[in-house]
C-alpha cells in the first residue's frame, strides 16, 4: 500500500493505503467522491474519463493513482470559478454540445486542452484534436460549434494565455496550468 | 403569447451536465453497498458440468456467490421476459444464470458478490467452471435450415417464428411487370454502444419488505412491473429509478439478468449491491441490434412505376428472446413500402436462434432495414432503367393530397409531403450541378457518388392496440400553492430534453416563467405509470398527455376566476397565458393566482375540489410518420478505396417543432449513427461464436473526424394525430441516412459496373471492387 500527495482542484491531499493498482479514476471517484470523471471503456478507447495532469489531457483510466503522486490534477469540478462556468462549459451549453452528457465532462477537458495546445483551430483540427473522445449522442455537430464557440469567447477575453494567468493567480478554480 | 413553444431555449439538464454534478447509477454510494461480478460463459454453446465457486467464495471480502443452479436451489426459478402478442411464437425458457446449458459468449452462469469491486474480480478469476462443448450454429441461414444444431433442443428448431403476409396481387403483378430486380441485402449485425454500459444498485428495506433498484434504464415503469413478476414481489413493494443514464438508443429498453439477479441479491443478502459493467460484458451482453439477410425482388413498369415487392426477411434473433426481440423484424415488413405506392407484395419474416447475443430495439428497430432496403432496390430499379434516382421516387411517392393513406402493410399514414421535402433537398445541395460535376469528374478518374434516401418512418409508439403492451402516457401537471409549476411525466428522457421541451410548453401555455416549472421522471414512487423513453415517443405521446393536463388545469383555473369575478366560466378564456374576461381587458388573472385560491380552498365554487393539478393520461390514435430527404455527397479514391464524404444535406420533416435546437440535435446525432452503419461498425463472431468486436479498439464507433458537417432544413407538416401536432425525430436521422451513404457510395462505383455490396463499405471492400479497373484505366 503506498501514500501519495496529489493536488486536486486546487487541494492538496495526502492519502494513505493507495492500492498500487488503483486506477487514478477510481481514485478521484470512490476516494475523493469526485464523480463527474466518468469510465466508459476499458481499453483508453472513449476518453470519458478525461482530466488534464499538470494542465494536460490524460486518460485517468490508464494511469494508476500512484503514478499522480507529487502532481496536480483538474477535473471537471475543478474548471469553473467562482460561480462562472469555464468557458468551454458555457460554449457547450450555449451550443447543445451534449445530449445525455456522459461523455460530456471527458469531452470539454480535451477540448480545454486542444485550445491550449491551438487557440485557433480551424474545424477539421478541432475534429482531429478530440480523436481520443467518443460521443454516441451528437454527432460531433455541435461539439465542433461549441469547441469553436469557446476559442471565440477566450480569444475575445484575452485569449488562452489570459485565461492561463487567471489560472497562476488563482483567480481561476483551476491548477496546474502548463 | 407562446415565445418558447418553437424556440430554441438552452436546456435545463445542462448545468448538472457540464459540472460532473448529475448522478448515473455508478456515482451512487449507499452506506454498506457491496459489488457484484458475473462470470461468463467462454464458449457459445456448451454443456456446464461443474461450477466450482468454493476457492472464490473463501477469498477475502467475498461475500457470496450463487450459480444458475444455486438461485434454482432456494426456490427462485424466474425466466426473464419477452413482451409480444404472436400466437405461434416459439419462448424458451431463459433464466439470468444459465442452468446447465449456455448459448452464447458472455451468457452469465454465476455471481460472485464481495466488499470491493477489485477483491470481486479476484475472487471471479478463481471460479472454475468446466464445459463440454455442444454445436454452435453462428449463420442465420444455416440455422434456419433443418438439420442445423439447435439452439433450444427442446424446441425441436430453431425458426421462432415464421410470419407471412400478402396484399394485392403479387404474383400477378410480378408476371406483368417490365423489369424486375432481385438481390440480396443484408443488414449487418450492430452494438447500440452508449457512452455509459449497463449499471444497477439495488438496495432492500427489510422493514418494509421493498426493493429499490436503480438501473440504467429507459423504461422505470416497466422494470418495476416485470421485476415485481421476476421476483415475486407485489408491484408495490418494488420502487424502479431510472437516474441520469447516460445513452440508450433501444439497448436499454429492456429487461436484462443483471437487473433480476442484483435485485435478488439484494433482498437475499440484506445489503445494497451495485453492478457496474465493463465495455467487453456490453458487447457481449447488452443487446444487439439488426442483422437481417434479406432477399427482394421488386418489379417495375418501364416508366419506372413500381408495382409488386416480394420481401423473404430472415431475422437473427440471437440465442434467446429479451424483451422486444421477435417483435423488432416485423416492424421491418411493415414499413418495407416506404413512401412509394405499392399495391402488391408478399413478403415473409423468419425469427431464426443463434448462438449469439439476443437482438432487440436499436435506434430505429426494425425501420432502417426496411428503409434500407426499399432505398436500395429503387436506386437498382432506376439504374436498370436509365432513370435518375430523384425522377423514379417522383413517379413513386404517395402525393400529399392522399393522406391519410393506407399502405399495402395495413398502417396508416398520417400525413405527408414527399416531394416538396425532396425538392427542397435537391434544391439545397444543388443536384444538377452535382450531376454535371459527377460526369466531368469521371473524365479524370474521380469518382463522385451521390446519393439519395426519402424514407418515411412509423413511431410515436404507440396505439396499444399495436403495441406488445401500453402504448399510451401519462403527465401529472400540478400548480403549488406559491405558484411554482411541477411536472411529473411518465416518458424517462436521457438524452432527449424534454426537462427543457415540457417546460416551455407549460411556461407558454400556464403564463408561468420556464424557471418555475420543474419537470420529474424516471422514479416510479414519484411519478405516476408511465410507459417510458423509446420509439420517438417522448413528445407525440408524453407532450401529448402533457398537453391534455395543462388543459384539464386551465379548465378549472377558469372555473376558479370566474367564481372570483361572479362571471360564467363561458365567457372567460386563456389567452396568452393568464385567464381572461372575453371582451373585458381589465379583468385577468395568472394561473399562480388561481391556483393559490385552489389551495386556500375558502373562495371556491360549490362542488369544486380544492388543489389545482389534473394527471391525464394520452392514448394515440395512430402512430405518427414523419418524413424527409436525405442527400449524400461522396468521392471515393480509386487508388485507397477511401470513401471522402463531401456534402451531408437532411431536409426533415417531423411535423411541429417545440425546440428546433434539440429536434437538430437529435438529427445530428442520428445520421452520425446510421452512417457509421453504412461505412464503418459490424460485429463479428467467427465460426466458433466467439466475439471478434469485444472492445472500443475493435468496434468501429465514428470519432469526430470521421463524420461530416451536416447541413440541415425542415418542412414542417403537422400531424393529427395529436394535439401538439408533433411526430417524433429520435430515429429519424438514423433511418434516413444509412441508404444515403451507401446509394452515395454504389452511384460513385456505377462506372466500375458494381451495383450493390454490403455494409459496412470500409476502404478494403471498396478497393477491391473498384481495383480491376483502377490501373490507369479510367472506365467509360
Amino acid at each position: 500500500m503506498a501514500r501519495i500527495e496529489v493536488e486536486v482542484n486546487g487541494t492538496r491531499h495526502e492519502l494513505e493505503g493507495i492500492e498500487p493498482r488503483l486506477l487514478l479514476v477510481h481514485f478521484l471517484r470512490e476516494r475523493l467522491g469526485l464523480t463527474g470523471t466518468h469510465i466508459g471503456c476499458d481499453t483508453s478507447s472513449c476518453g470519458a474519463c478525461t482530466v488534464l495532469l499538470d494542465g494536460k489531457s490524460v486518460k485517468s483510466c490508464t494511469m494508476f493513482a500512484v503514478q499522480a503522486d507529487g502532481r496536480a490534477l483538474t477535473t471537471i469540478e475543478g474548471i469553473a470559478s467562482n460561480g462562472a462556468l469555464h468557458p468551454m462549459q458555457e460554449a457547450f451549453w450555449a451550443q447543445h454540445g451534449l445530449q445525455c452528457g456522459y461523455c460530456t465532462t471527458g469531452m470539454i477537458l480535451s477540448a480545454v486542452d486542444l485550445l491550449r495546445r491551438n487557440p485557433n483551430p480551424s474545424d477539421a483540427e478541432i475534429r482531429s484534436g478530440l480523436e481520443g473522445n467518443l460521443c454516441r449522442c451528437t454527432g460531433y455537430e455541435n461539439i465542433v460549434k461549441a469547441v469553436r464557440a469557446a476559442a471565440a469567447a477566450l480569444a475575445a477575453t484575452g485569449g488562452a494565455q489570459r485565461f492561463e494567468e487567471q489560472k497562476r493567480s488563482g483567480e481561476l478554480v483551476e491548477v496546474g496550468g502548463g | 403569447m407562446a415565445t418558447l413553444v418553437g424556440a430554441p431555449v438552452r436546456r435545463r439538464e445542462d448545468p448538472r451536465l457540464i459540472t460532473g454534478r448529475a448522478t448515473y447509477v455508478d456515482d451512487i454510494k449507499l452506506v454498506g453497498m457491496v459489488h457484484a461480478v458475473f462470470i461468463r460463459s467462454p464458449y457459445a454453446h456448451a454443456k456446464i458440468a461443474r461450477i466450482d465457486l468454493r476457492e472464490a467464495k473463501a477469498f477475502r471480502g467475498v461475500l457470496a456467490a450463487f450459480s444458475g443452479e444455486d438461485l434454482h436451489a432456494t426456490g427462485w426459478k424466474a425466466s426473464l421476459p419477452v413482451a409480444h402478442k404472436m400466437a405461434d411464437l416459439k419462448a424458451p425458457p431463459h433464466f439470468p444464470l444459465a442452468v446447465d446449458e449456455v448459448r452464447f459468449v458472455g451468457e452469465a452462469v454465476a455471481v460472485i458478490v464481495a466488499a470491493d469491486p477489485y477483491a470481486a474480480r479476484d475472487a471471479a478469476e478463481l471460479v472454475e467452471v468446466e464445459y463440454d462443448e455442444l454445436p454452435v450454429v453462428i449463420d442465420i441461414e444455416k440455422a434456419a435450415a433443418s438439420d442445423a444444431p439447435l439452439v433450444h433442443r427442446d424446441l425441436g428448431t430453431n425458426v421462432a417464428y415464421t410470419l407471412p403476409f400478402k396484399a394485392g396481387d403479387p404474383d400477378g403483378a410480378f408476371a406483368g411487370a417490365d423489369v424486375v430486380v432481385k438481390q440480396r441485402i443484408i443488414n449487418q449485425r450492430l452494438a447500440p454502444v452508449p457512452i455509459e454500459t449497463r449499471g444497477v444498485v439495488a438496495r432492500w428495506d427489510a422493514g418494509a419488505g421493498r426493493v429499490t433498484i436503480h438501473s440504467s434504464t429507459q423504461i422505470p415503469h416497466l422494470l418495476r412491473t416485470q421485476l415485481s413478476l421476476v421476483l415475486g414481489l407485489p408491484e408495490n413493494k418494488v420502487r424502479a429509478i431510472a437516474p441520469e443514464v447516460g445513452g440508450g438508443f433501444g439497448a436499454k429498453l429492456n429487461v436484462y439478468a443483471e437487473e433480476a439477479v442484483v435485485a435478488w441479491l439484494a433482498m437475499r443478502l440484506d445489503r445494497p449491491i451495485k453492478w457496474s459493467e465493463t465495455r467487453s460484458e456490453c458487447f457481449q451482453a447488452m443487446i444487439h441490434g439488426r442483422d437481417q439477410i434479406d432477399d427482394c425482388e421488386i418489379a417495375a413498369k418501364r416508366d419506372g412505376t413500381i408495382v409488386g415487392l416480394r420481401l423473404r426477411i430472415l431475422a437473427n434473433l440471437g440465442a434467446y428472446h429479451q424483451l422486444l426481440t421477435p417483435v423488432i423484424p416485423t416492424l421491418t415488413m411493415l414499413m418495407a413500402p416506404g413512401p412509394y405506392r405499392i399495391s402488391n407484395v408478399d413478403i415473409e419474416v423468419k425469427g431464426v436462434f443463434t448462438n449469439t447475443m439476443s437482438t432487440d430495439a436499436y435506434r430505429g428497430a426494425g425501420r432502417p432495414e426496411a428503409t434500407y432496403l426499399i432505398e436500395r432496390l429503387v436506386d437498382l430499379v432506376a439504374q436498370k432503367l436509365e432513370l435518375d434516382p430523384a425522377e423514379i421516387r417522383r413517379r413513386n411517392f404517395i402525393e400529399a393530397s392522399a393522406f391519410p393513406f393506407t399502405t399495402a402493410t395495413g398502417l396508416t399514414y398520417d400525413t405527408g409531403d414527399y416531394a416538396t421535402t425532396m425538392e427542397k433537398a435537391l434544391q439545397l445541395a444543388d443536384y444538377s450541378s452535382l450531376r454535371a460535376r459527377q460526369e466531368a469528374l469521371r473524365k479524370e478518374g474521380r469518382y463522385l457518388g451521390i446519393g439519395l434516401s426519402t424514407y418515411v418512418e412509423v413511431c410515436g409508439m404507440g396505439p396499444s392496440a399495436a403495441m406488445p403492451a401500453a402504448g399510451w402516457d401519462s403527465a401529472t401537471v400540478r400548480v403549488e400553492p406559491t405558484g411554482s409549476v411541477t411536472v411529473l411525466t411518465g416518458i424517462s428522457p436521457h438524452g432527449q430534453g424534454e426537462e427543457t421541451t415540457f417546460a416551455q410548453l407549460v411556461a407558454d401555455e400556464l403564463g408561468v416563467p420556464i424557471e418555475n416549472v420543474e419537470v420529474v421522471h424516471g422514479d416510479t414512487d414519484k411519478v405516476q405509470y408511465g410507459v417510458g423513453t423509446f420509439g420517438s415517443r417522448g413528445s407525440a405521446v408524453g407532450g401529448s398527455a402533457l398537453k391534455l393536463a395543462i388543459e384539464t388545469i386551465q379548465a378549472k383555473a377558469l372555473k376558479i376566476a370566474a367564481h372570483q369575478w361572479e362571471a360564467n366560466p363561458d365567457d372567460l378564456e386563456y389567452r396568452d397565458g393568464s385567464i381572461r374576461m372575453r371582451g373585458d381587458p381589465s379583468r385577468s388573472m395568472t394561473t399562480a393566482e388561481a391556483g393559490f385560491l385552489a389551495f386556500m380552498g375558502d373562495k371556491l365554487p360549490a362542488g369544486l375540489e380544492p388543489g389545482l393539478d389534473a394527471t391525464r393520461r394520452f392514448e394515440p390514435p395512430n402512430f405518427v410518420y414523419p418524413f424527409g430527404t436525405h442527400v449524400c455527397v461522396v468521392e471515393v479514391d480509386a487508388e485507397t478505396g477511401r470513401v471522402k464524404i463531401e456534402r451531408y444535406v437532411a431536409v426533415d420533416d417531423c411535423g411541429k417543432v417545440l425546440n428546433p435546437m434539440i429536434v437538430e440535435g437529435q438529427i445530428h446525432g442520428g445520421i452520425a449513427q446510421g452512417m457509421a452503419q453504412a461505412l464503418y461498425e459490424e460485429v463479428v463472431y467467427d465460426e466458433y461464436g466467439q466475439l471478434r468486436t469485444g472492445t472500443l479498439m475493435d468496434y468501429a464507433v465514428p470519432h469526430a473526424e470521421q463524420v461530416p458537417h451536416f447541413e440541415l432544413e425542415r418542412t414542417v407538416t403537422e400531424t393529427t394525430v395529436n394535439p401538439l401536432g408533433v411526430k417524433g425525430v429520435g430515429e429519424a436521422g438514423t433511418i434516413g441516412s444509412t441508404p444515403a451513404v451507401v446509394n452515395a457510395v454504389m452511384d460513385a462505383l456505377a462506372p466500375f459496373g458494381v451495383t450493390h455490396l454490403d455494409m459496412p463499405l470500409r476502404p478494403e471492400k471498396l478497393w477491391k471492387a473498384m481495383a480491376p479497373r483502377s490501373n490507369g484505366k479510367v472506365p467509360a
